[in-house]
């Protein structure tokens, strides 16, 4: 007897994927960040090695190089770049826009800070050099307002500075640009300085971290460059989406003239496979590069082989003799062991890749551990609930619908 | 057990014969290892320090030219010969022995926009010989915690035996696409080790099937005597065989249009690819199972002896 109830909870559920997808994917492809090989941009790795013999490169100064860095490219007008600090010593500093002014700005990233109190003339008063190692940090007022401590080497020096410009601003530059303008209120004797104005934790904290930069400016060397051209990023792409979707269509009609009715079904999941796809790699602000694709173009074969997999022992049972549904139920218990324990191991590559790789293989291994997740949701139990409710439905109970042909068949 | 084994058709005996792909396979890796030893691997800058420059020149050219203006802006470094590529060959490639500035690839850049015009654009890739070194290292660090770790895996979810029989496919699998890239000269860069791993991957996909359906069908067929395991053996590999034909074929083919259509840059990558698979499809089949069989099989005497 025919369940239409079953079948038609099988059409609600592939309608409202198909909507889903229909009416979301361009946007979420949309948001998608695309790595540099992708849209142009360049890639530098930096060794952070201490100014002055004897000191340690710490994770507090990778931090604070780190943030001078991007400050220093904001200044020199790109938007958005990402810093990585590398333990034990190194700055990954990627820039994914195609500017004409590659060049400067790597000159710009690579010279030392230097970061000076002037007064009202523009005359030099003190230095960074003259800040005690680590010197500024953020304290509170009375009224727990954020503000920024500073504390010096030679408190002498400081005496004399604020003696001279009482009650005038003495402004702090970095290279030529002034980043605040506080005035002095005393003379002050012990060394220590604090610098009040309307700040609020996060930019008390920057400016801060801006003056011990500037006060133990770390010394870059460039150890790798990577810079992609804009037109050789968008042809890599348009060339391997393109590849892409040959392949796609190449394992669409294969399961469709192999096995009928279930690879209909696992075209159908392959699909919700790839959206949900995007839609985590958007969610977790992963960045896509061409080894990210070519390592989700190859989860989508793991993905296909599931199935694959399942389906081959569905055959085998109905040639067996049995029923669609028995060989169905079968088939699906049987194949779920092998199919666990083939996404298991590959897990198990990707953990070693992501923790003992470098960069990019790192990015490699984060997209194919996520698309063997989604997959063992998509491809293994979202597949199985469609094929079961299309079997229940009793709808399709000829071994003709499973690419088995009748003679195949062995007497019981 | 549903299905009858004596049904599955056996269209050619494979244990029988294992003792043939053992030595093929031999015979290509020490060939392979030969040309390692000998003529090395062409390593790209990701191991081996200097500048890779990628140029897009939009037109077709005369790599001479493009060799010319190079000579003229970078005089006293050796570089390799230009070499066209892309559809309609517009774009080139060279490398560089010695890491080179950006100012000086600026000047490279700027001269042959002047000579071929504004839509020239340069990739560069420069590493230096400590960063290299170190990629090296930690790729074979890898590469070797891997396989281990997957070897530990199969030990624990089926048998020490098929954990042996495992680490010899694996190690068949990871040299095999080495040894070819050796013969043919291709350059291994980082994303080869990227290919390598998700090589192992989808080599140990394709033994745990197999093992698996060895595994099951130890349950319910007769294996006393070395004919009966032979013959299980062949019955669990022809009845997997459509599948693993079917898998390698669909991936095959997606990598195979990655490899023709795709970018340049992931060439060498879907390449090693198609090596790796072939190769991980056949040592599953012709050597993994047959080193489980011989495994099984000392053990079998060994026990036979004791009684």
């Amino acid at each position: 007897m025919v369940k239409w109830g079953r079948f038609l909870l099988f059409l609600v559920v592939v309608g409202l994927l198909a909507t889903l997808v229909a009416t979301t994917t361009k946007q979420v492809a949309g948001n998608i960040t695309l790595g540099l090989d992708l849209q142009g941009g360049f890639e530098i790795l930096y060794e952070v090695e201490p100014i002055e013999a004897g000191h340690k490169v710490d994770i507090e100064l990778l931090k604070s190089t780190a943030h001078m860095i991007e400050r220093r490219i904001n200044i020199g007008g790109v938007a958005e770049p990402v810093t990585t600090a590398e333990l034990p010593n190194r700055i990954r500093v990627q820039i994914a826009s195609q500017s004409a002014d590659q060049d400067k700005l790597r000159e710009l990233i690579g010279k030392p800070a230097h970061l000076t109190f002037r007064d009202e003339n523009g005359k030099v008063m003190l230095q960074g050099s003259d800040l005690a190692p680590n010197g500024a940090a953020v304290g509170y007022d009375e009224l727990k307002r954020p503000l920024v401590t500073l504390k010096f080497s030679d408190p002498k020096k400081l005496e004399d500075a604020t003696r001279a410009n009482l009650h005038k601003p003495m402004a702090i530059f970095l290279d030529e640009t002034m980043q605040t303008n506080p005035t002095i209120q005393s003379v002050i004797t012990g060394g220590s300085a604090q610098i009040t104005g309307n700040y609020t934790q996060e930019s008390a904290q920057e400016l801060a971290d801006l003056l011990n930069s500037g006060a133990m400016p770390a010394k870059l060397v460039e150890k790798q460059v990577t810079s992609v051209g804009a037109s050789l990023g968008t042809l890599a792409l348009e060339k391997t989406l393109y590849a892409g979707y040959i392949g796609a269509a190449l394992i669409f009609i294969f399961m469709l003239v192999v096995y009928r009715m279930p690879g209909m079904i696992a075209n159908i999941t392959l699909a919700g496979f790839t959206y949900f796809c995007m839609v985590v790699l958007d969610w977790m602000h992963a960045t896509l590069t061409l080894p990210g694709i070519a390592g989700f173009i190859l989860a989508v074969g793991i993905a296909v082989d599931a199935n694959i997999i399942t389906y081959e022992r569905i055959q085998e049972e109905i040639r067996s003799g049995k029923t669609v549904l028995s060989a169905f139920r079968a088939g699906e218990r049987r194949s779920l062991i092998t199919i666990i324990d083939a996404h298991v191991t590959t897990l198990i590559a990707t953990g070693v890749l992501f923790f003992f790789g470098t960069s990019s293989v790192q990015g490699f291994a984060v997209v194919l551990a996520m698309t063997i997740i989604v997959s063992i949701i998509t491809n293994v139990f979202g597949s199985r609930f469609l094929l079961w409710l299309v079997v229940r439905s009793n709808m399709f109970k000829k071994p003709f619908w499973f690419g088995v042909k009748e003679s195949e068949i062995r007497e019981l | 057990m549903s299905y009858d084994k004596d049904h599955t058709v056996i269209r050619f005996d494979i244990v029988k014969n294992r003792r043939k792909f053992f030595i093929a396979s031999s015979v290509i890796i020490i060939i392979g290892l030969l040309f390692t030893l000998f003529q090395g691997l062409h390593l790209g800058v990701d191991f081996k320090a200097g500048t890779r420059l990628d140029l897009f020149i939009g037109k077709t050219f005369n790599p001479a030219d493009v060799e010319a203006v190079i000579k003229k802006e970078v005089p006293d470094v050796n570089f390799s010969k230009v070499i066209p590529y892309g559809t309609d060959l517009s774009q080139a490639y060279t490398r560089f022995d010695q890491t080179i500035s950006s100012d000086t690839l600026m000047k490279v850049e700027n001269a042959l926009k002047a000579k071929y015009g504004e839509q020239v654009s340069k990739q560069v890739s420069s590493v230096d010989p400590s960063i290299a070194q170190e990629m090296v290292q930690k790729a074979a660090i890898a590469v070797a915690i891997a396989a281990v770790g997957i070897a530990i895996y199969i030990a624990i979810r089926f048998q020490w035996l098929f954990g042996i029989a495992c680490v010899v496919g694996l190690a068949h699998d990871v040299f095999i696409p080495i040894a070819l890239f050796s013969i043919l000269g291709l350059e291994v860069d980082i994303t080869f080790i990227a290919a390598l791993l998700t090589i192992l991957g989808y080599s140990i996909n394709d033994k745990i099937v197999i093992f698996d359906r060895i595994r099951e069908n130890l349950r319910t067929m007769k294996s006393k005597t070395i004919p009966e395991l032979e013959h299980l053996v062949n019955v669990s590999l022809w009845q997997t065989m459509r599948r693993s034909v079917y898998t390698v074929a669909t991936v095959f083919f997606t990598a195979l249009a990655l490899a023709v259509l795709g970018s340049e840059s992931i060439q060498n990558f879907s390449l090693a690819l198609l090596f790796g698979l072939v190769s991980g499809t056949y040592s599953s089949i012709f050597i993994a199972a047959q080193v489980w069989v011989n495994l099984k099989e000392r053990n079998m005497k060994k026990k036979k002896e004791v009684v």
